[in-house]
């Protein structure tokens, strides 16, 4: 489903991905982890034609992102890290404009909007405006989105980040259950490690742009000889904590998820 | 088509919605048409060029469609920082048509914008000289909205936050505003003035629009249609090469 070879981004001097190879299998629940600025981001980016890699190879569903742009775009749903709706639309309308530009036939297009507004628990809420909405709402609703054209493969970015446990139970029993009845591919990051360990049946850790390690969440418990998923984390990528310098772009959006 | 289309809706939604935008975007033409064409009228009377209002309304049109086009076509910087254009961005649509159906969405509100403007006028005392030149009208304040549309999204695509709005703001906007002709005749200007007026493309939109809606011109109204069309298919072609480069 997903096969990257020798993979690298370069942003001048800096190397945030440096030749990474892997394989997401169809049908797979992958994690993807990493302490903050490893490269996980910029890695989704690549992957979904956002960023250009610097060299190396990525086939996405057998297409390459490169020169196959729409047959990659179609086959891929994805709930970025940051929230990406539009806030003065309603919640069908981001969900109709999502629609329309994978063409999806409008009687297609009514039909999985009802279902899976409902099954995202939001239909009632349909014709709010998205800005009323709260954080954990937005997400449902992002997921519902990226949902609609029927991918084979679905990217989420820390979907769970900052939602209460209730919520992120919520969400991921959504996603086990779409992976389950639709053999979706899930590729997701967190930084709820423990999550990675409950949902992922396969994991790869990438520090400072390089894949550290792969394996089943008990292969890599066993390798490091800890406990727990997170002390295999730890013991694999350390306990220093990293510095992300933040961008223009990312300090004004972080001040904008706080409230 | 369908894409097209579905992100024009989306401009027109946003504006339909912003009551408070409208009404504070009509703020500054209608102050300036009042102040303006009632302070200076007797003067521009007494030096024998005519009624001021007459003069200065195809001016105020123009401006609030400059402002109005450029400030739609920066809001890509809003949709930059909110995360919604990766939205876009990762859709099986070209970039080509994303940014040909925002433009026409921005230059759609700009148009209806100008439009209000223009009803305005007509309360404060403007009087087109013929209707049918009023649609003809119509067209440039479109063609002028498509062009300054074009103009904020080449801009957007360049920048990465608003930290450079107010460089825009007073290096580009109110110079291509208060150097156009909106406020006084470009005959009988100083030479250096004369120049920098005829490069300024937004010169030749409230020269048409003048000539449309009041029968005077300086220029004349084709040259005014022909170079506006160049200008704007010349903008259009930057913009999209502009964001089609853009990587998030």
């Amino acid at each position: 489903m997903v096969d990257i070879k020798n993979l690298t981004k370069k942003f001048g001097d800096f190397t945030a991905v440096d030749n990474i190879s892997f394989k997401v299998g169809e049908g797979e629940i992958f994690a993807f982890l990493g302490p903050n600025g490893a490269g996980k981001t910029t890695t989704i980016k690549m992957l979904t034609t956002l960023l250009r890699p610097t060299s190396g190879e990525i086939l996405l569903n057998n297409f390459n992102p490169l020169n196959q742009q729409d047959q990659v775009r179609k086959s891929f749903g994805i709930v970025f890290q940051d929230p990406s709706l539009d806030d003065e639309l309603t919640a069908y309308e981001n969900l109709e404009f999502h629609g329309v530009l994978y063409k999806v036939s409008k009687k297609l297009r009514k039909e999985r909007i009802k279902e899976l507004l409902e099954l995202v628990e939001l239909w009632d809420r349909k014709n709010d405006l998205v800005k009323t909405f709260s954080g954990g709402m937005k997400r449902r609703l992002e997921i519902a989105r990226g949902l609609l054209h029927h991918p084979r493969i679905f990217f989420l970015d820390e979907p769970t980040l900052g939602l209460d446990p209730q919520t992120r139970n919520h969400i991921w029993e959504y996603i086990i259950e779409l992976n389950k009845k639709e053999k979706i591919t899930i590729f997701f990051t967190t930084h709820y490690i423990e999550e990675a360990n409950k949902i992922a049946q396969r994991v790869a850790i990438i520090d400072h742009g390089k894949i550290i390690a792969e394996g089943t969440p008990d292969e890599l418990i066993k390798e490091t000889k800890t406990e727990t998923l997170e002390d295999a984390f730890l013991s694999l990528t350390g306990k220093q904590i990293r510095e992300e310098e933040a961008s223009p772009m990312s300090r004004m959006r972080m001040r904008r998820r706080v409230h | 088509m369908g894409a097209i289309y579905i992100l024009w809706l989306r401009q027109l939604k946003r504006y339909f919605r912003s009551r408070a935008r409208i009404v504070g975007s009509l703020g500054q033409p209608v102050l300036f048409l009042v102040a303006l064409g009632f302070g200076f009228g007797p003067i521009f009377q007494k030096a024998g060029q005519g009624n001021y209002i007459q003069f200065l309304a195809p001016g105020i049109i123009a401006m609030s469609i400059l402002f109005t086009s450029v400030f739609t076509g920066i809001e890509i910087i809003w949709d930059k920082q909110f995360g919604f254009l990766k939205e876009t961005l990762v859709a099986p649509v070209s970039r080509f048509k994303i940014m040909i159906g925002r433009t026409l969405g921005g230059a759609t509100v700009a148009t209806l914008q100008g439009l209000i403007v223009l009803i305005i006028s007509t309360i404060i005392g403007f009087r087109p000289y013929s209707l049918a030149m009023v649609f003809f009208a119509l067209i440039i304040m479109l063609v002028v909205s498509i062009l300054f549309t074009a103009l904020g999204t080449a801009i957007a695509s360049k920048l990465d936050d608003m930290q450079g709005f107010q460089l825009i703001m007073n290096f580009l906007i109110m110079p291509l505003f208060f150097l156009s002709g909106a406020l006084f005749p470009i005959s009988g200007l100083p030479k250096a003035l004369v120049i920098v007026t005829s490069i300024n493309p937004l010169s030749y939109g409230v020269d048409g629009l003048r000539a449309a809606l009041t029968g005077t011109s300086h220029f004349g109204l084709f040259t005014d249609f022909t170079v506006l069309i160049i200008i704007t298919f010349f903008l259009l072609v930057l913009g999209s090469y502009l964001f089609s480069k853009i990587q998030i």
